[in-house]
């Protein structure tokens, strides 16, 4: 995965509460078995005049010029939320935004960003809106700028610092693949894997008595 | 840590799964059983496979076809949604692959996930469950840890049996009183979600308490747990009690002979201590909800269904009177419009919300010897085999079928729209399920969510109405 250090972009304010990942990416984009394919069917709903269609909506943010390679989003509160579906992310960075701005996030797409390498960046209303103003007056040269490192959000005089968690903030600066950290710890599960199973054997019982041959 | 050492049911589920704690503020949990489905599971396997990673253990890992496959009487592997059938059988040929219990396509126990788990005994008490759904909440009713994850986290509990996760703060919605006639988990769970917004979870792990709850049977229960996130919550759940285990008694893969009785044992311990504190604390009294319906597209717009359609000039603060604002436009709705004056062009009974046969029976009760209003297309959709060979059993899907609904074979079908079916564009749907986001169930689709009872009586009456006002109106022409 990529690491994530420092970013600057134009950013496309879209800031309205509770976008939901059903908007995010409409589940009729989804279409293949794979994770790829997917930054056409971005913001599809509002991105393109009719369902399924590909004509584009002139007044939705990402269609106007002013914001033409845009790789930053700036939105609401509670980014993210409803469904799961990691493709929402996956739509994202193959759109290439780089980073969501936002003053809260779905629980579910917050950690799916990270494993993803997009950056989610929380701050509050006021710098939002603070951030958002600036970008308007001039998308093109008034880029938004993102530290990782120093946990700072940059717009022309605007400076605003944020926080990560230290373990998502780790996995991004470093762009790790978290299944293979974790499986270092594999004695460790294993470990708790057998005291478990003499504590709580019913916990096993019920599938490893059909299959042939327990475990160790 | 609380210093008395006392603690939540949430904070012994957690510690009691993990493995580590990790030095950066996350613990390393213990996961007991993945659940995957064809729409992202298939994706998942497929992923970890190509990053060379193998499944833990197998054996953990059940998979279901529900989210893509038809739900027409006697389907196959073909499906309404374009490509749908590569999903079904690039899960089939992972599941294989890895060795992983699938209910598959015509397998008599398919079913929605979330219905199936703890129908078929997976999901118990004490254990932790992760499913690349968000809904995987619903299942926390049985005092289990379930909750939702995106696909990179299906892989990685796939290949670790583990996940790293932050622990979430401790809330608890304490629900005392009685309900009113009529009124069910859907209505209360609707109201709580009004009151507390939609995000008033978040970062909290809710733990359902108080009479009320103890009174909600085990398939309610699950209701109410379901729609937690619709509230942001982690997830949702509730102490289990001697329902729960009368309800898993004898479940296929439910713990048998001393296993289930050290389970009990233990289950019986699973409830937050007298003195534990929470870092939130929510209390309703049960006898002040009544039938809700949303009007907008958030799960939080709720009407009473007796009230009216509000104004967005009605809502305090601007961010809600601007997605007012825009709900009233997509629903196509005039502010101050008496609900029962919503006239409907669907209604749908099913999801992992309400498609439990006590949700089919309390629909059926509605419906029996009546008929569903002209024009209306009405649909019921039971959420797993099971369900659907116990209702007919009853005779149910006569009293559907002859009340004029469609009676389907299980999954989730138009809870979502996939691409695939659909109502259609400018349809006004009255649905038993838990989304009424923007296009949920088709472009331009309007939403309107509901416990099954309402949806039945609306289906009868053309128009949104709780049961008792079907009553009413019909003892005025009598
Ligand atoms: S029934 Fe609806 S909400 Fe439930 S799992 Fe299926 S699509 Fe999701």
């Amino acid at each position: 995965m990529n690491p994530f250090i420092t970013h600057t972009g134009i950013a496309a304010p879209l800031l309205r509460r509770n976008i939901d990942t059903d908007a995010i990416i409409p589940s009729r984009e989804m279409k293949r078995v794979s994770k790829s394919g997917l930054g056409e069917g971005l913001f599809a709903g509002w991105r393109y005049t009719l369902p399924g269609g590909r004509e584009r909506n002139p007044s939705f943010v990402l269609n106007r010029p002013e914001y033409q390679g845009a790789s930053i989003v700036l939105a609401g509160d509670n980014f993210g939320c409803g469904s799961s579906r990691e493709h929402a992310v996956w739509a994202l960075a193959e759109f290439g935004i780089r980073a969501v701005i936002a003053s809260g996030f779905g629980a579910i797409f917050h950690t799916n960003c990270i494993r993803n390498g997009v950056l989610p960046v929380c701050l509050g209303e006021d710098d939002i809106n603070a951030l958002a103003l600036r970008v308007q007056r001039d998308p093109q040269s008034n880029l938004v700028e993102i530290d990782l490192q120093k946990s700072l959000v940059r717009c022309a005089d605007l400076e605003c610092s944020f926080v990560l968690e230290e373990g998502a903030r780790y996995m991004l600066l470093n762009g790790l693949d978290p299944i293979a950290l974790t499986l270092q710890q594999n004695e460790l599960i294993d470990k708790y894997e057998r005291v478990r199973r003499n504590k709580h054997a019913w916990a096993f019982a019920p599938f490893e008595d059909r299959v042939e041959g327990a475990l160790p | 840590m609380a210093i008395t050492g006392a603690t939540t049911l949430f904070d012994k589920l957690w510690s009691e799964h993990t493995v580590c704690e990790l030095d950066n503020g996350e613990a390393l949990l213990y996961v007991d059983r993945v659940f995957l489905h064809e729409r992202t599971g298939s994706i998942a396997l497929q992923s970890l496979h190509t990053a060379g990673y193998a499944v833990r253990d197998a054996r953990k890992v059940f998979c279901t076809m529900d989210h893509i496959v038809d739900t027409f009487p006697g389907r196959g592997d073909q499906t309404l949604m374009p490509s749908g059938t590569d999903f079904i059988v690039a899960t089939r040929k992972e599941t294989r692959a890895a060795d992983i219990r699938l209910f598959d396509v015509d397998d008599p126990d398919q079913g929605i996930v979330h219905v199936i788990s703890p129908e078929q005994g997976l999901v118990l008490p004490g254990l932790t469950l992760v499913c690349p759904d968000s809904h995987t909440c619903t299942q926390g009713a049985i005092g289990a840890l379930a909750w939702g994850i995106g696909s990179s986290e299906a892989e990685h509990a796939l290949a670790t049996g583990t996940l790293r996760v932050r622990k979430p703060k401790n809330m608890r919605i304490v629900i005392d009183g009685a309900l009113r006639e009529g009124v069910t988990a859907k209505d209360l769970v609707l109201h709580i979600i009004a009151q507390f917004g939609t995000d008033g979870g978040a970062g909290y792990a809710v733990e359902f308490a108080g009479s009320a709850v103890r009174d909600l049977d085990v398939e309610a229960r699950f209701t109410l747990c379901n729609m937690a996130v619709e509230f942001s919550a982690f997830t949702a759940v509730i102490a289990p009690d001697e329902k729960v285990e009368a309800y898993l008694s004898g479940r296929d893969f439910a713990p048998k002979g001393e296993h289930w009785r050290d389970a009990i044992a233990y289950w019986r311990g699973l409830r937050s201590d007298g003195t534990a504190t929470f870092d939130r604390e929510l209390f309703i009294d049960a006898g002040n909800v009544g039938p809700a319906v949303t009007w907008g597209t958030s799960p939080e717009q709720v009407a009473d269904i007796r009230g009216h359609v509000p104004s967005p000039e009605s809502f305090a603060e601007s961010h809600r009177r601007e997605s007012a604002q825009r709900a009233l436009e997509y629903q196509g709705l005039q502010p101050g419009k008496p609900v029962s004056d919503i006239s409907i062009d669907a209604a749908f009974i099913g999801s992992c919300t309400n498609s439990r046969l006590s949700d089919l029976r309390a629909a059926a009760l509605v419906v029996k010897g009546r008929y569903i209003a002209p024009g209306v297309r009405g649909v019921v959709v039971p959420g797993s085999r099971r369900v659907k060979r116990a209702a007919e059993r009853e005779g149910l899907d006569r009293v559907f079928m002859d009340a004029g609904f469609e009676w389907r074979d299980s999954g989730c079908s138009m809870c979502f729209y996939a691409g695939g079916e659909t109502f259609g564009e400018f349809k006004r749907v009255i649905s038993t399920t838990n989304r009424n986001f923007e296009g949920r169930q088709g472009p331009n689709t309007r939403t309107h969510l509901a416990s099954p009872a309402t949806v039945a009586a609306s289906a009868v009456a053309g128009s949104i109405s709780s049961a008792e006002m079907l009553a009413e109106r019909e003892s005025l022409i009598a």
